[in-house]
This record gives structure tokens, sequence and C-alpha cells, in this order.
């Protein structure tokens, strides 16, 4: 009997940061209280967690409500330097993921090294079929996924819990 | 007759009976025995027929090298055709049947095939058949479908479920013997990410059959102890049942996980495939016994003599009661050694050698057995069952000495390691004369990413024979000393490739060397002489080792024929290519997840559950599914579509359009960047207004349109076709990584933000209006403009674009308001007949107003010139992505087929796809053809049929009348008309 | 199934996660080329048996372009590198000269 539990997230607000890793740092220190995240790693205040995703980008996951705000202040701290920033909060769905033994329930469906896997990283990566990034949340796994796979993701996550789950 | 012995069978627990059926009949056997062994015990020897002539075949073997013992189990959606018997458990209620036979596996009328063998031989099929040509498909390739093959195909969706699972490790290690847990026990020592397979339920591999003694303890002991050691360490993972099924590039291997197949009451999945990333493997398969090829080898009862003393020590089963042993080795005596302990009798050992004087030897032939040396088998008699073989001299032709009565015959030729895992992935072998045996070449291993060897074999893997030899390689493959182990030394084998050295051709024609495939050593030969000399030719022209075994017995003793017959070495012959998987992977494991609703994602829109809701029928769109039309009650699909249009056109359709691509193109450089991205200029549009754009690619094919609005001074949103949106992104974003990487644009793509509505038809506005809160006048919101504001509750951005030809407004909101949005529309539009419309509808319709669609319209080798719209590419630009392609003088040709309208004479709808027909004939004797129907419709609005076209110099030629192509039917007249043939000028759309 | 690093975000991914982009340092010629210059560009590529400079894209990741040098015969990789260079960098091509992998 497995305690693993899928849990489909309400809506969070994300916001995308394009450009310059340090302007995009400074900003984000003094409009989310998050500093910038080392290559692949995150980094969370009570606004929010501050998630690397490639060389120059940045996406920041809050409240829905927060979202629009904090692309405001954000756009204004950053002001004439070349960045981009967009709210996407209705672009993806977040799962949670909780229970014992949960990574080697992913592992079946992404091929993710989990041995290796730092306390703050966030892994962008392939979950079966489609797009997906993985990130550690307290004591439970979060998957993201493009807003419109949310259903096939969630059916090939209940398609991999144990049996008797 | 049962064959089950009083005592012994170390794996079988006789307290635990159980039954299990075979074609029908009710058997018993016990927890522990595999199905071949409780088969065996039952006095059920005849297992199978063969291939091609159908001849009666027991097991020979004794794990996944077996040839003959192939069974169907289960049933209905769990039903599995091939199943090697000798690795299938026996549990409670299993139901298997036997294959290739009728009517009956006793008695096969296809046993004919083999009275008539001598006009069957190798290649025959390439030289029987083959006149009169018809006779090919309809009489000979059906009656030897029915006559030749292995069990049935299922008749049901299989009804299991697989799954895979990724690991990583330091260290895997495929096989779970004494040298693989001597692997693994040495690899746990340094602390790394170990995993250790076993293909079988047990672990310790032949040594726990055999009896050695390791470290003081016997193997069986030891073994317990080294699992003990093993379980308790952290960093090891072991799996049993598990078989490591290919190795490949850059140290991914996959092993097959069996997790049902032993289990009465079968849940969760059957099979797990373990994808793993490792840093080096270590293969401890072990090694094959050979078997010998002499007249009868095939008969029933004739057995690998390994396998036979297996079944005795496993499951306390003999195949016989007298077995006479032949061999060219002295493993073999191991076996008379083991019958004679559990009381069986042993009439004569046969051994090729003129003298073998070893410990072994000495052993045996003190306990009474009479040894036949420099001797060979000249014939095995019997038909369904061993009764006598004939001997002879080995370097003789066959003339018999002697006639020994005998149930059984245990043969060895030798042993073979398995090699395929090295070998898979490009380790060499080299031939160890000594031995008899392709071994691997530590020093040409097979290389990972960083140049280095990845693969280790250990133990017989690697040629070692006696234990002591085996432990000694594991240890030292892992880096530790060995355990203390003793072995007598044994005489060396005398390799024997045919019984005797003199056999006929009558002999040699009833030497099997691949019981699966039924080929004999005559056909080897055979193949040799009419000139398939290179051993892929003679495998491919004989089937030797093609059948689902690969060859495991086959392959050397065949090749070992071949270089013979060729006067040439065994390594000068060389072997086949050895290719994963190990043995037969059902294609359930390798699909995984991948089935049913899950088979591949299915994109759905903010609104799909709403269009579900209200009977779309679905079409996919790349991994969308766009509603085709949305039928109500006992509407046709086509009556359907023609309702959605004409209301539409009449007053209010909406569309879901959300799938649309769309890409922010921001910075400093956008407007340069988008410059060379469209064929148009782009960089002048004013924020605020729309603009159509085409994209092409370097060869100057038309890849993608779509419209532009302009943002602000930075900012462009490109809106991409439904199926382009992730293409065109990851193509933009090439150009900006690898070509101009200095431009300042970032491109993000949020098509998944926002869904998107097409409110559409005469009384669009009036909706709009209801809802309030933003102007949408023809003043403040003009024919290709866009706003952003409120429409009631809603922030949202409108742009004034139509692709139906229509007043129409896209409305663009956050995905998360989209279906209280649509809801909100379609109420405020309910006065007016709000229509949801689907995709053929928006395909009608544009096709009414000659838009082109990317797909219909193109097709990869049409530049946008050739489709009218130069309108739509500038001129006052020095470069584009494609301008330099499209610049070529195929593309300037006045023959090229360029895009018309086309109305048929007779008011018809023309075929999709249908081909324009010219006068005469090609020179292969075709009809010239001068033009294709790219999309064709019957038009609501219009009441006829209408079509778009692509025609040689089809613009130059209004009005002329062409015939096209009709399946089953005479052409049709059709005229050649402008592509525009609803609201030429456009006044609909404009108001 | 090949292993390679992207240089972008440092992971040592599998190829499921890549997609592959032909032949890389491709010099574009556009409208003011003559064919020769443009069927180079368009259609000759090296085919080599041997070390091959090869595009990828990190598909399922960052999203980011890089470039690999591989034997395309015993599918060595000398190293990734990032693609926003014209020709193979020194060090890569050190490495290749020495038959070493980074």
């Amino acid at each position: 009997m497995s305690d693993i539990s899928i849990t489909v997230r309400p809506p969070v607000g994300m916001i995308t940061l394009r450009g310059d890793m340090t302007a995009l740092g400074k900003a984000t220190k003094k409009v989310a209280a998050c500093a910038l995240p080392p290559m692949r790693m995150s980094t969370a205040s009570d606004t929010g967690r501050l998630m690397w995703m490639s060389p120059d980008e940045l996406m920041l996951v809050c409240d829905h409500s927060d979202a629009d705000r904090l692309v405001a202040d954000m756009t204004q701290v950053l002001g004439t330097a070349f960045t981009t920033v967009i709210n996407v909060s209705d672009a993806r769905q977040i799962f949670d993921i909780k229970g014992i033994d949960t990574e080697n329930l992913l592992s079946k469906l992404m091929p993710v090294n989990f041995d290796t896997f730092a306390e703050t990283e966030v892994r962008r990566t392939r979950m079966a079929q489609i797009p997906a990034a993985i990130w550690r949340e307290g004591d439970r796994w979060r998957v993201m996924c493009f807003r419109s796979v949310a259903l096939y993701a969630e059916d090939v996550l209940r398609n991999a819990m144990p049996v008797g789950a | 007759m049962s064959r089950r012995l009083r005592t012994g069978g170390r794996l079988i627990d006789r307290s635990k009976p159980i039954e299990f059926t075979f074609d029908g009949r009710i058997l018993r056997g016990y927890i522990g025995d595999t199905l071949a062994s409780a088969l065996l015990a039952d006095g059920q020897i005849v297992m199978g027929r063969s291939f091609k002539y159908h001849r009666p075949r027991s097991v020979v073997g004794s794990g996944p090298e077996e040839p003959n013992a192939l069974m169907q189990i289960g049933e209905g959606a769990h039903f599995e055709p091939n199943q090697r018997a000798t690795m299938q458990p026996l549990y409670d209620g299993l139901v298997a049947h036997s294959q290739n036979a009728w009517p009956s596996l006793a008695f096969d009328v296809g046993r004919i095939n083999d009275f008539g063998s001598r006009f069957l031989p190798a290649g025959f099929y390439y030289k029987t058949f083959i006149h009169p040509r018809a006779f090919w498909k309809h009489v000979f390739e059906p009656v030897i479908r029915r006559a030749a093959g292995l069990g049935a195909a299922p008749t049901e969706a299989d009804g299991d479920r697989y799954e895979h699972q990724y690991a990583f490790c330091d260290t895997l290690i495929v096989g779970g013997g004494i040298a693989g847990l001597t692997a693994a026990l040495g690899s746990a020592k340094t602390g790394e990410r170990v995993i250790l397979v076993e293909q079988g339920a047990t672990w310790g591999g032949r040594a726990v059959v055999d009896g050695a003694t390791i470290d003081g303890k016997t193997a069986a002991d030891w073994v317990k102890n080294a699992i003990e050691e093993l379980e308790k360490k952290d960093n090891v993972t072991m799996i049993n049942r598990c078989e490591g099924s290919g190795v490949y590039d850059h140290g991914y291997v996959l092993c097959t996980e069996n997790l049902t197949g032993h289990l009465a009451a079968k849940t969760g999945p059957r099979e797990r495939l373990w994808r793993i990333r490792v840093g080096r493997v270590i293969t401890a398969t072990g090694a094959i016994e050979r078997p010998l090829s002499f007249a009868g080898n095939d008969v029933p009862g004739v057995m690998l003599a390994s396998a036979l003393r297996d079944y005795v020590v496993n499951h306390g089963v003999s195949m016989g009661e007298r077995t006479v042993v032949v061999t060219n080795n002295d493993d073999a005596y191991r076996t008379a050694k083991v019958l004679i302990e559990a009381g069986l009798r042993v009439p004569a050992i046969i051994d090729t050698r003129q003298a073998v004087d070893s410990t072994m030897v000495k052993e045996i032939k003190a306990l009474g057995v009479s040894v036949h040396t420099g001797r060979a088998i000249a014939k095995v008699h019997g038909n369904a069952k061993v009764t006598a073989v004939s001997i002879c001299l080995q370097s003789g032709d066959g003339t018999v000495l002697q006639e020994i009565r005998c149930d059984a015959v245990a043969m060895s030729g030798g042993w073979s390691p398995v090699v395929h895992l090295w070998s898979h992935c490009g380790g060499k072998l080299w031939w160890d004369e000594e031995r008899a045996m392709f071994r691997p070449d530590p020093d040409q291993p097979p290389r990972g990413a960083d140049g280095k060897g990845f693969v280790i074999t250990a133990g017989m893997a690697s040629g070692a024979l006696t234990t002591a030899e085996v432990l000694d390689d594991a240890a030292e493959a892992a880096g530790i000393d060995a355990p203390p182990c003793e072995s007598s030394p044994e005489a060396p084998i005398l390799p024997v490739w045919m019984m005797p050295e003199g056999a006929d051709h009558a002999l040699r024609s009833k030497m099997w060397l691949d019981y699966q495939n039924d080929v004999k050593v005559s056909d080897v030969r055979l193949a040799a002489q009419e000139g398939f000399e290179s051993v892929e030719h003679a495998k491919r022209y004989t089937t030797l080792g093609m059948a689902t075994d690969q060859g495991k017995l086959s392959n050397i003793n065949g090749l070992a024929i071949l270089a013979e017959r060729l006067d040439a070495t065994i390594p000068q012959v060389g072997t086949t290519t050895f290719r994963p998987p190990y043995t037969p992977t059902t294609i359930g494991t390798l699909a995984g997840e991948a089935r049913g609703a899950i088979f591949q994602p299915l994109r759905r829109t903010p609104i799909h559950d709403w269009n579900e809701a209200h009977g779309a029928f679905w079409e996919p769109v790349g991994q969308w599914r766009r509603a085709y039309c949305f039928p109500q009650g006992s509407e046709t699909h086509a009556e359907a579509v023609s309702r959605e249009v004409k209301n539409t056109r009449q007053s209010l359709g909406m569309l879901d359009a959300s799938t649309l691509g769309k890409l922010i193109v921001r910075g400093p450089d956008a407007g340069r960047l988008m410059d060379m991205l469209y064929t148009n200029m782009m960089s002048t549009l004013k924020p605020g207004r729309c603009r159509y754009g085409l994209m092409c690619d370097e060869n100057g094919f038309l890849i993608d349109d779509g419209v532009v609005a302009r943002i602000d001074d930075q900012t462009w949103l490109c809106h991409t076709t439904t199926g382009g949106a992730d293409r065109i992104h990851g193509w933009i974003e090439d150009w900006l990584q690898c070509e101009w990487w200095d431009w300042k644009v970032h491109v993000v793509n949020v098509t998944e933000q926002f869904a998107q509505i097409a409110v559409v038809g005469p009384n669009a506005r009036k909706v709009l209006e209801k809802l309030g809160g933003m102007d949408v006048s023809a003043e403040a919101l003009p024919f290709m403009a866009w706003t952003d504001g409120r429409l009631g509750d809603f922030a949202v951005r409108v742009f004034r674009i139509s692709f139906s030809g229509e007043l129409s407004y896209e409305i663009a909101v956050p995905a998360s308001q989209g279906l209280a949005l649509w809801t909100a529309l379609m109420e405020a539009g309910a006065e007016f007949g709000a229509t949801p419309y689907g995709t053929e509808a928006l395909h009608i319709m544009r096709a009414e107003k000659g838009f082109i669609m990317i797909g219909d319209e193109t097709d990869g080798t049409v530049i946008p010139q050739d489709l009218g719209l130069d309108w739509a590419i500038s001129k006052k630009k020095d470069d584009y992505l494609g301008k330099r392609g499209q610049a070529r003088s195929e593309f300037q040709k006045p023959d090229r087929w360029k895009l018309v309208g086309l109305e048929t004479l007779d008011g018809s709808a023309l075929e999709d796809g249908a081909y324009a027909v010219g006068e005469g004939v090609n020179d292969n004797g075709q009809a010239i053809v001068q033009g294709r129907v790219t999309s064709t419709y019957m038009s609501p609005t219009l009441d006829r049929g209408i079509a778009m076209g692509l025609v040689e110099r089809g613009p130059d030629r209004m009005g002329e009348v062409i015939r096209f192509t009709r399946i089953g039917q005479s052409p049709v007249e059709a005229r050649i008309v402008d592509p525009v043939f609803f609201d030429r000028e456009g006044e609909k759309s404009n108001v | 199934m090949l292993l390679l690093t992207c240089p972008n975000c440092g992971l040592s991914v599998e190829e499921t996660e890549l997609a592959p982009g032909g032949q890389a340092h491709l010099k574009r010629f556009g409208p003011e080329s003559t064919d020769e210059q443009f069927e180079e560009y368009m259609f000759l590529r090296d085919n080599a048996k041997g070390v091959h400079f090869e595009r990828w894209r990190h598909a399922y990741g960052c999203g980011k372009w890089f470039f690999a040098a591989r034997d395309t015969s015993s599918l060595q990789v000398y190293g990734t590198y990032c693609a926003q260079t014209t020709e193979p960098p020194a060090d890569i091509l050190a490495l290749i000269a020495k038959g070493r992998s980074a």
C-alpha cells in the first residue's frame, strides 16, 4: 500500500523574466526578496520561489493575485535595460506529489537521477512525452507542465502510482 | 509415465503441488518448477513441432537459449505466444498450449514436409514458387504461412500493463551467478552505486548445480552468504527475474524485469523496462553449452548435458532412465555423475577425444561407467523419443560399431561465453583455439562517450571455465581478491563440429544446427557451395540463427561448418552481428505507459470541456483536439458544417481559436528580426495595427503564416498556425542563438497563456457592445487594428482580424478566464443565434475567400509566389529568410504550377488531391499532369463545389476548362477561375 | 543512446531530452551569394566518418542550442561548447588532436 498522493494545485502566479541575469537578480531581490539563484537552482522568499530556467531566463512562482503587481514593479525597477518580464500565470499547471518514495514514481516517467538532485534544484526535463519541470517544496515534490497537457500529465502520474495506492 | 525422481530438486517445494493445463489436459507440478520441468515430469516429452519440417521436438536446454519448447501461455487478453517453457515459472492455474502443430502435437500433418525434406533445402523459397507470378500472393504465400511459423497472434488487445523505470548507477552487473555476485561484492565495497540483475528467479547460477567449494563452503552456502551481505548494503540494488537485454551507446542499458510471470494472482504491471545509465557494465552472463552435430541430434530425448543435470538437480526430473553421454570435453562427465548419484543409469559415455585421464574422467570411470574414447554417434534411433544410439569412430565415415539402448542422450560440444552484451555496442571477440570459443577481447571493448571502454566481462562470459577461473576473473573485474577456491584441472576440449568426421550427405542432412528454423549441416554446406560465403549471407540464405532464439545454440556450430566447407579458419569466417535484445521483448514493454488514453499527450484548450459538452466532433490538429463541427440532433457532419457556415455568414458564429500560436518578440532589435523572419515589412507596422505575414525557410518555401500585431515600440506579437507554435518558436530561437546572437531580442512563447475566441459575423459587433466596456466601432477599432480594454468583466485584447471574410473580432484573455468569456459571449450572442463552429466551417469560409492554408496549399515545395502572394513579399528589403532561395532559376520558370480557383462545370466538388490531366503520356506511359487540387469543398454559401489548386501557368489561363481525375470515374471538367469566390472587394469584413 | 552535456545548464542529458540540428558552423549565404555559395550553404554537408561538429538543442531542458564535437564512428564526444561561435574552440581542437574527451 502506497501513501503517495497527487494533487492538482490551484492557480499560482508565474512570471517569466528574460535578460541579463545580474540585472534580473537585482530586480527580483528588490521586488520579490529572491536573490539570483545559481545555475539550475532556486531561491525562495515569502513572495515566492525564483527558479533558474536557462542562462538568460528566470521564473518567479508567486501568488496568482500578486503576479500583475510584481510584473509592474519588476518592469519599473528594470527600467530601460534590455529585459522582458511577462505574466505567464495561466500557461502552466503545477502538481504536488507527496509520500514515501515519490522519487521512485517520478523515475518511471523522467530520465532524472534523483541521487544527485540538489535540495534547491529545478530540473527541466521530459515527463513521459511532455516537457516538465520538477523541484522540491518542503516535504513534497512539485511538477510543472504546460496547461494544455495538464490532464495528460495527471493521467501519467496516476498511472505510475504503485499498485494499491 | 512420471519422470519425477523420488528425491532431489533443490528448487521445488514438494509440499506445494499445483495444477496447470497443457493443451487442455490438467497436469501437476510443484512450486519451483518451470513449465518445461513440469511437462518433463509429467512425461510430456514432445513439446513442440519444428518450424519447417514439423518434426517432433522436446526441450533441449534449461534457460533462455531454448529453441524448441515454445509455448502459448495464458488466454484472451493475457495470451502470449512463443514463450520459452524453460523460462516460464509454474504457477497454480497456468494455461499453456503447444504451437505450430495441426491437428495436434502428437500427430501433425505438416510432418509431410520432413519426409519430402530433400525438396525443401536451404533457399528453397528463393528457387521455388517463382512462376506463375500471381500464384505467390494467392496460393504460395497463404499456404506457406499456414504451414510454417510460430505461435498464433493474439486476438485481443494486450490486457496487461507495462512500465518503464529510469535508473542511474556506477556499476551495473548483469548476471547473478558466482561471477556476478563476486563482482557485486567487490564493487559494493567502494561505496559506488551498484545494480545487480539476474534473469532467473534464483541466484548462484551454474556453480550451485555443479557443486563447487568456495571459501571452504559449498557453493550454495557461499551464495547465500553473498546475498545476505549484498542485501545489507544501501548502495546495492538487486533485481531478479530481470534480464540484461541490450547495451547501447554511451553506457545506456535496457533491462527487462518480469514482474508477474511467476504469479497466479497478477496485479500491477506485467513487465518493467529498466532504462539504466551506467558508468560501467560488468557482464557476468555465463556461457551456453553447444550441441553436437550428429544424425538425429534433434530426436526428443537428446538434450544438452548441462540442461539434463539442471533438471535432475533443480527439479528432481530426468529426461530418461538410461542416458548416453556424448561429449568432446570434461564437463559432460558431471552430468554422468549427477545421474548416477540420482540412481539413474549411464550405459556409456562417448568421448570423441582419444585419451583422457583427468581427475573428472577418472572419477566417473571409477563409478563403473564405460567410456568410449575416439568414438562418435553415427545415428540416434527413435522417432518421437530416443530408443538407442549407434556408435562409430569419430575419424571414420559412420560405419556402425555398436548400438546402445537408451532413452536419453546428453550432449556437450563445449561452451560458448554469452558475449551478446559485450558485443551489442561494438566489443570485439577473439577465437581461443584451445578452448574452441569466441572470447571478449579486453583490448577492444565497447567505448563510451569518453572513448574509454565501459563493458567488462566476468567469469564464464570472459571464457573462464573452472570455478576457480571464474572467481579469479570476476574478482579482477571488480578489483578485489578472489575467494579461495580450488578446481582440479580438466582435460582440454577437442573441437568437433561434425560427427563423425567423414559423414556423408545422408547423415549430414539429419544433423540439425538450428533447431528452431530447421537448418541442418547440409544446408550450410549448400549455401557455401552456392556462393554464399560471407557468414552474413549464409545466415540469411539458410536462416541459420534467425529464429526467435537468434542462434544461441547454433551460431558457432554453423559458422564452423561454413569455415570447414570454405577451407577457412573460424576467426576468418567470423560471427554474425549480435544485436539487442538478448531475448525477444514484448512490444508492450517497449511502449511502457504509452497506451490507451495516454498513448500520446492530448492538448486541450481552456474551452475544451465546453466543446465536448456541446457535441464537438473532434479533429486532431497536431496534438491538439479541435472541434471539426458541432452536430445537433440527427444532423450529419456535412449538414452541421453547412449550418455553421450559413449562420456565421448571416448572423453570428464563434470559434475557439486558442490553439493558434502566440509568440512575443521583444527588444531593441525586434523590428530587424521581424523583417528577417517575414517576407513582408514588419518593422514599419504601427503600434495598434495588425498585418498578415508569411514565413519561409531558407529554401524559400512557405512554412507558416499568420497575423502579426505591433504591441509597442519594441514588441511584436506573432500569431502562428495551430501546429506551428513550437516549431516556429524553435526556428526563431535557432536564428537568435546560432546566427544573430548579438541581436537584442527576446522571444517568449505565450501560446498557453491565452485563450482566444473569434466572434464572427454581421452581428459580431453587437455582441461585444452588449458586453460593453470598450469602443469596438469601426472608427475606434478599424479592420486590422487591435486594442487592449475591458469587455464586461474581462480584461481583454481584441484584434479586428478575419479569416472568414466576415466582420470578426478575435479576443484574447488569460487562459483561466477563457471559458468564462466564451460563456459570456455565447449568452450575449444568444439573441443572434450565436453558433459555435468548428474547423471545417473555418476551412470552408477561408476557401470561399481564397485564403490559403499552410499544409493544404503548401507542402514544402511551394513558394509564396506560386500562391499569388507577391503582394506580401517586400521588394524593399535586402534580405529575409528565403529570399535567396526564391531567386533560384527553378522558381522563375514560367510553367510553375500556380494557385487558381477551380469551379466544376456541373457544380460538384472536386476530389481532394485530384490531378489535372494534360494531353498525352510521359516516357513511362503515365498520363501527363498539369496541376492538382489543394483544397476542395462544397460551399454552403454559393451552393456549389469550390476548389483551389496549383495549375501549370494557371493565372494565365483564366476561363480555360481542364479535366481533373476522379477515383473510379472518368475525369470531371472544371474551369480555372479567380481563387476568391466570395465578396471579392472585402466589403463584409471591413465594416 | 547518446549522452551529451549541455554547456548552457551543465546537465548531462540523454538524447531524448535533446533535438538534433545537423552540422554546425555553416556560414549563411544570403541574397547576394552565387549559386555555388548558396548550394554549399543549403545542401552540401560533410558527412564525416570521424569527428563531426554538430548542433543540438536542449529542447526538454533550458531550451538553448549548443554544439558537440563527436566522432560519428566511435561516438566519442570530445566536448560540447557554446553555440555563439563560428568555429570550434581551441581547447576542443586540442582535445581532438590528443584523442581525449573533455
